[in-house]
């Protein structure tokens, strides 16, 4: 495919403005075995994430004695691209990716309470449209905060960039792969300290920092969706008595058509009971 | 994995950092020592050692015959590989690369991609038939910041990497050849944050006690990679001023070139 302009009249080939979000849909606790997790919907990216832990640590030989270690595996679907790119096991794309989810949390999460343990985060791409590393970290967040992990702050991000010779934030795919710089962020709000940070292409010094200043306030706006869908979680949680409960975690099911009208994850509850559907 | 020693170390390198001084001596924004040899491994088509300070390691270029990527169709290929050799150090251990060596590697071929310091366009041959560029880093000996010693030698690499020719379908890599066109050169310049202090080319005793890493590779203009590694974070002014030092520091290693 030939590069397609991304933007036009000022506007970007989705009609959004330089420093607009797409549609962003968060749900905390759609998994009933996981300890938490969280599914979020960021344009047109479908990712789950999902928290086991602090839970006894294998291999052995990388528990810590000092603290829990936080390690996160984000996947791609091998259906989640609108090209076929295979189904053979960890990328090396992934395995940077999951390194660098992996240090965030390590920083956020107070792992010094659980010496010995592992807190193991699942990131799986159902769906792919360009930005799923930072997708993928902000739903990991709120699924850490579900299972009730406790952490220092609820981490955030999005990616930013240079687009036709523009700086804007959150691209799609085709700005991602046709833009010419990348920079996906991830910020701890309460101290703006930058704990994900990425870049490519060739930018004047200028160009990055304007970038990383509009992801750091577009990701504040995320996290505000964050805090939305723990509260949501929370009442739903506290209604149907399950706060502090044993066993199943009261998880409720993916959204299946979330975003109402949208294109959604036609994922079939069991009808009436939506506390065991994920078997 | 946890070594004792390594946490008593650790502390020790906390204290003195917080107290002014590195254990090396050093002044915070001074690099250690570099050098670079090219053309060590004559059969390789390119191939350059780099020390940085202890740290040393060996860059080689082969160049093969490939496929074009599909999306991609009139670009030669570059593959970017990082081997953390188990004789560099005691931890580094046999097996498939793990998650360090790819993100080596990965960092290392983000700057050269970005800057192309190898011109991918000039290693199409032919519709369905381009160079394939492989590019591997020889870790020797790791006494930290393998990625600016890994980098430098790999753009070292580079600039000495002959272009072998295609006669009658088969790769000639002897007589007269020129070199591989390369454009920017790129230079990766890391910076540690031990407690509030940032250093630049944090060794191994400073790695230990590292809470957050910052690697900018430059152009003589521009930014063309960053990465964010470690747990820790920088905040906004701070990666600013050290955009600022990145290209300063940049100078000195791109004279080494």
């Amino acid at each position: 495919m030939d590069k397609p302009k991304l933007i036009v009249d000022g506007k970007r080939m989705d009609g959004r403005a330089m420093d607009e979000l797409r549609p962003i849909l968060i749900k905390a606790g759609v998994l009933n075995k996981a300890d938490g997790s969280a599914y979020i919907e960021w344009g047109k990216n479908k990712v789950l994430a999902a928290v086991y832990g602090p839970r006894e640590c294998i291999p052995k030989h990388d528990e810590n004695p000092y603290k829990a270690l936080v390690r996160c595996t984000y996947r791609m679907s091998p259906f989640c691209s609108l090209e076929e790119h295979g189904r053979r096991g960890p990328s090396r794309r992934g395995t940077e990716i999951s390194k660098l989810i992996s240090n965030v949390f390590d920083t956020v999460v107070m792992a010094e309470h659980f010496p010995k343990t592992a807190i193991d985060i699942f990131v799986e791409v159902l769906q792919a449209d360009g930005g799923t590393r930072v997708a993928g970290l902000t739903a990991a967040a709120v699924a850490l905060a579900d299972a009730g992990i406790p952490m220092k702050d609820v981490v955030c991000g999005v990616a930013a960039g240079k687009i036709d010779g523009e700086i804007a934030v959150d691209f799609g795919k085709y700005e991602d792969n046709f833009g010419e710089s990348d920079i996906p962020v991830a910020v701890s709000p309460r101290t703006g300290e930058l704990l994900l940070l990425q870049m490519d292409g060739m930018l004047t010094k200028d160009e990055v920092m304007r970038s990383v200043d509009m992801a750091i306030s577009a990701s504040m706006k995320v996290h505000e969706l964050q805090v939305a869908a723990l509260k949501e979680r929370y009442a739903e949680k506290e209604k149907s008595g399950a706060l502090g409960g044993e066993g199943d975690n009261g998880g409720g099911s993916l959204p299946s058509d979330a975003g109402g009208g949208r294109q959604g994850m036609a994922l079939q509850p069991v009808p009436g009971d939506a506390g065991e559907s994920a078997r | 994995m946890v070594e004792i020693l390594d946490e008593v170390r650790k502390e020790f390198v906390k204290d003195l950092i917080a107290n002014g001084k590195r254990p090396s001596g050093r002044a915070f924004d001074e690099f250690r020592p570099a050098t670079v040899e090219q053309n060590v491994i004559p059969n390789a088509e390119g191939s350059a050692r780099v020390h940085l300070g202890k740290t040393q390691v060996l860059a080689g270029v082969k160049l093969g015959i490939g496929e074009p990527f599909a999306d991609k169709p009139d670009e030669g290929m570059l593959s970017t590989n990082a081997e953390l050799l188990q004789l560099a150090h005691p931890t580094f251990e046999s097996g498939p690369p793990d998650a360090r060596s790819v993100e080596l590697a990965r960092v290392v071929d983000r700057g050269i991609r970005s800057s192309s310091a190898v011109d991918l366009k000039a290693l199409f041959i032919e519709e369905g038939k381009a160079w394939n560029f492989f590019l591997d880093l020889y870790i020797l000996d790791h006494d930290g910041n393998l990625i600016d010693a890994a980098a430098l030698a790999a753009m070292s690499a580079i600039l000495c990497a002959k272009q072998p020719r295609l006669e009658d379908g088969k790769v000639v890599r002897e007589g007269s050849l020129g070199l591989v066109k390369s454009g920017a050169t790129c230079v990766a310049t890391t910076f540690g944050k031990i407690g509030s202090t940032i250093v630049a080319d944090p060794d191994l005793d400073e790695e230990k006690a590292m809470d957050a890493r910052l690697t900018i590779t430059t152009t003589p203009d521009r930014v063309c990679s960053i990465q964010k590694g470690c747990a820790g974070g920088f905040t906004r002014d701070e990666v600013a001023s050290l955009i600022d030092l990145a290209f300063e520091k940049g100078k000195g290693l791109r004279a080494l070139l």
